[in-house]
C-alpha cells in the first residue's frame, strides 16, 4: 500500500508548518523523517493520519484521499502519535483490546492478536499492570503495540525510540526493520544514527520544505561530491610535498592540515582518484607515506547543512 | 454502532474502576432519599401518595451532577492528548460524542434504578398514580439528556475539567432559572420564547403526568443541539485551510 503526498500545505496563521511537499512511498520500504525541532514532521504525519486537515493539496493511502475515505484509511494505519498519549488509568491487556475493537479486529481474532503484540513488543512481564503504573519505556512499548495490534499495512511512528533505553532501542528497530519488509512504515526521529539502521530512505525536511531525499548512501555520495583523502606524509620538506601533489593530474586542491607540518588534506578533481598517483608520487621522492584515510562525509554534517538557515 | 458501545463501555468502566460511579450513587441516593422521606416536604408531609417531592429533588441534584460526570469526557483527552489517539482510530467524531454521552446516560439509568425501592413503597402506603411515576422517570431521563449534551459541548471546548463544569452549569443555568424568570419580567412575543425555552415549563407538565410531543421535543432538540455543537467542535480539526 502505497503513501503519496501531493502538494502538501498546512498553515497556522501566518506560520507555514508545511510547504507544498510531495513525496512517495512504496510498500517494503522505510521512510526516515528527519528534520530539526519545528520543521513540520508532525504536521505532516497528523495530515496522514487523518488528525487534521490540510491547508492545501492531497495524501493518499494507496489509491484513497485521506479527507474523503477517513474510515477506510484510518484502519489501514497503524499510528504512533508523538508523545505517546494513553489512558493511564487503563490495565496494559484491557487497553490493547480497547484499540483493537475500535480498529475492527474481530472478536475471534481479538484475544490472539493481543497476546501476538504483547509478545513482540516485550510486555510479558507487565502486562497485567496498570499503564500508569509502567516506566516510559514499557509505555513507548504499549504505544507500538497498540499502532500495531490490527496488523495494519501502513505504520507511522512519531518518534518511535524516544524513552527507551540501549538494549530496548536496539530491539523495537529490529522489530520495526522486520515489519518493514512487508509493510509502508513512515517513522521520524531526530535521532542520527536511527535512521542509519533503520530506514531505506531519508527524507530530511526544513521550514516545512524537503531539503533532501534518498537513501543514506546516496545522499553521502551527494553531500560530498569530490573524494577527499587525509595523508600524512614524512621525510619530506613540506613546500616540496605541496608542489608535488599539486603537480598530480588528479589532484584539485591541497590543504595543510594546522598545526601540523606533515599532514594534509587532498581533494581531488570530479569523478577522479588521486590515491594511486599520491603513493606513486611518494615513492617515487623516498617520502614515508604514514597515513592516508578517506574523509567521509557524516550524516550529521549532510543534516547541519540543509538544515541550517 | 459497535464503536459507540465500545467506547461507552470503556468510559463506563472507567467511572467504576475510579469510583466516581459509588460517590456519585451514594451521594445522589443520599441527598434524595432525605428530602423525599425525612426533610423539608417531604412524601409524608403531602398526605398525598405520589413522587413528585423526589423528582423536584432529583430536578436539582441531576443539574449539579451531570456537569461532574460530563465535564472529564472530551477535556481530559483534549489534555493529555488521548483524543489524537482516538480520533486517528477507526471511529467517527459522531460515534466519539454518542458513545460517551451514552456512558452518561447510562450511569444516570442505573442511579435511576436504585430509586425504584422508593416506587415500590409508595405502592404499599396506598393507591398510586402510577402514569405520573413513570412519566417523572421520563422527564428526568430526557432532562438528563439535555444536561449530558450541554455537558459534552463543554467538555469539547476546553482541555480544563473546572472549565468545563462551570461552562455547563451556566448553560443549564440558563435553562433551569434565568429563562424562566426573564420571562416573567418581559411580556409579548419575547416572554413567550424565553417561556418555552425554560425547562420548568416542559418538566413541570411531564412530572405531573401529562405527556405532550411538544415537551418531549423540546428536550430531544436541546439534546441534539448540544452534541451537534460538541461534534461541530471536533471536526473542526477537518475543515481544508
Amino acid at each position: 500500500m502505497n503513501i503519496r503526498v501531493e502538494g502538501l500545505t498546512k498553515t497556522y496563521g501566518p506560520q507555514k508548518a508545511v510547504d507544498n511537499i510531495s513525496f512517495e512511498v512504496k510498500p517494503g520500504e522505510i521512510l526516515g523523517f528527519l528534520g530539526p525541532n519545528g520543521a513540520g514532521k508532525t504536521t505532516t504525519m497528523k495530515i496522514i493520519t487523518c488528525y487534521m486537515a490540510p491547508t492545501a493539496g492531497k495524501a493518499y493511502i494507496g489509491n484513497l484521499n485521506v479527507l474523503e475515505h477517513q474510515e477506510e484509511v484510518k484502519k489501514k494505519i497503524g499510528y504512533l502519535p508523538e508523545n505517546n498519549p494513553l489512558y493511564t488509568e487503563m490495565h496494559v491487556i484491557e487497553y490493547l483490546e480497547f484499540i483493537a475493537g475500535l480498529q475492527g479486529v474481530p472478536q475471534s481474532k481479538m484475544r490472539d492478536r493481543v497476546i501476538e503484540m504483547v509478545r513482540k513488543c516485550g510486555l510479558d512481564a507487565e502486562k497485567h499492570k496498570k499503564i500508569g503504573e509502567l516506566s516510559k519505556g514499557y509505555r513507548q512499548r504499549v504505544g507500538l503495540a497498540q499502532a500495531m495490534i490490527h496488523n495494519p499495512e501502513v505504520l507511522i511512528l512519531d518518534e518511535p525510540t524516544t524513552g527507551l533505553d540501549p538494549n530496548q532501542i536496539v530491539e523495537i528497530r529490529k522489530l520495526i526493520k522486520d515489519l518493514g519488509r512487508e509493510k509502508t512504515v513512515i517513522l521520524s526521529t531526530h535521532i542520527l544514527p536511527e535512521v542509519e539502521a533503520t530506514c531505506d530512505r531519508i527524507l530530511i525536511i526544513s521550514n516545512g520544505k524537503i531539503v533532501a531525499d534518498g537513501s543514506p548512501d546516496t545522499l553521502r555520495k551527494q553531500a560530498q561530491g569530490q573524494e577527499v583523502l587525509k595523508v600524512t606524509i614524512e621525510n619530506g620538506e613540506a613546500n616540496s610535498i605541496i608542489k608535488g601533489l599539486q603537480s598530480l593530474d588528479s589532484v584539485a586542491l591541497v590543504d595543510p592540515i594546522l598545526g601540523k607540518t606533515t599532514s594534509f588534506t587532498i581533494q581531488s578533481r570530479p569523478n577522479a582518484s588521486s590515491r594511486r598517483a599520491v603513493f606513486e608520487l611518494c615513492v617515487k621522492n623516498h617520502w614515508a607515506l604514514t597515513e592516508m584515510t578517506p574523509l567521509e562525509t557524516k550524516l550529521e554534517d549532510i543534516f547541519r547543512n540543509l538544515t541550517m538557515n | 454502532m459497535k464503536g459507540i458501545w465500545i467506547i461507552a463501555k470503556r468510559e463506563l468502566v472507567s467511572f467504576f474502576d475510579s469510583l466516581v460511579a459509588y460517590v456519585l450513587m451514594v451521594v445522589f441516593l443520599g441527598m434524595s432519599g432525605f428530602f423525599t422521606w425525612i426533610y423539608g416536604a417531604d412524601i409524608f408531609l403531602r398526605g398525598q401518595v405520589t413522587l413528585e417531592p423526589f423528582f423536584g429533588v432529583a430536578y436539582w441534584t441531576l443539574f449539579f451532577f451531570i456537569p461532574l460526570l460530563t465535564m472529564r469526557m472530551l477535556a481530559e483527552e483534549n489534555r493529555t492528548g488521548t483524543i489524537e489517539l482516538l480520533q486517528t482510530k477507526s471511529v467517527t467524531d459522531w460515534q466519539i460524542i454518542f458513545g460517551k454521552s451514552f456512558a452518561c446516560l447510562l450511569l444516570i439509568l442505573i442511579a435511576l434504578v436504585f430509586t425504584l425501592p422508593y416506587y415500590y413503597t409508595l405502592t404499599t402506603l396506598g393507591k398510586v398514580d402510577h402514569g405520573a411515576i413513570w412519566c417523572g422517570y421520563l422527564g428526568l431521563i430526557l432532562m438528563s439528556c439535555v444536561y449530558i449534551s450541554i455537558g459534552m459541548f463543554a467538555s469539547s471546548l476546553t482541555n480544563n475539567q473546572i472549565v468545563a463544569v462551570l461552562v455547563s452549569l451556566l448553560i443549564g443555568v440558563l435553562f433551569l432559572i434565568i429563562f424562566d424568570v426573564l420571562s416573567s419580567g418581559s411580556s409579548g412575543t419575547i416572554a413567550e420564547v424565553l417561556h418555552y425555552l425554560s425547562m420548568n415549563t416542559h418538566f413541570d407538565s411531564i412530572s405531573r403526568g401529562v405527556i405532550d410531543t411538544k415537551d418531549v421535543l423540546y428536550f430531544l432538540l436541546l439534546s441534539f443541539a448540544g452534541l451537534v455543537f460538541a461534534e461541530n467542535v471536533l471536526a473542526k480539526r477537518n475543515i481544508v485551510g
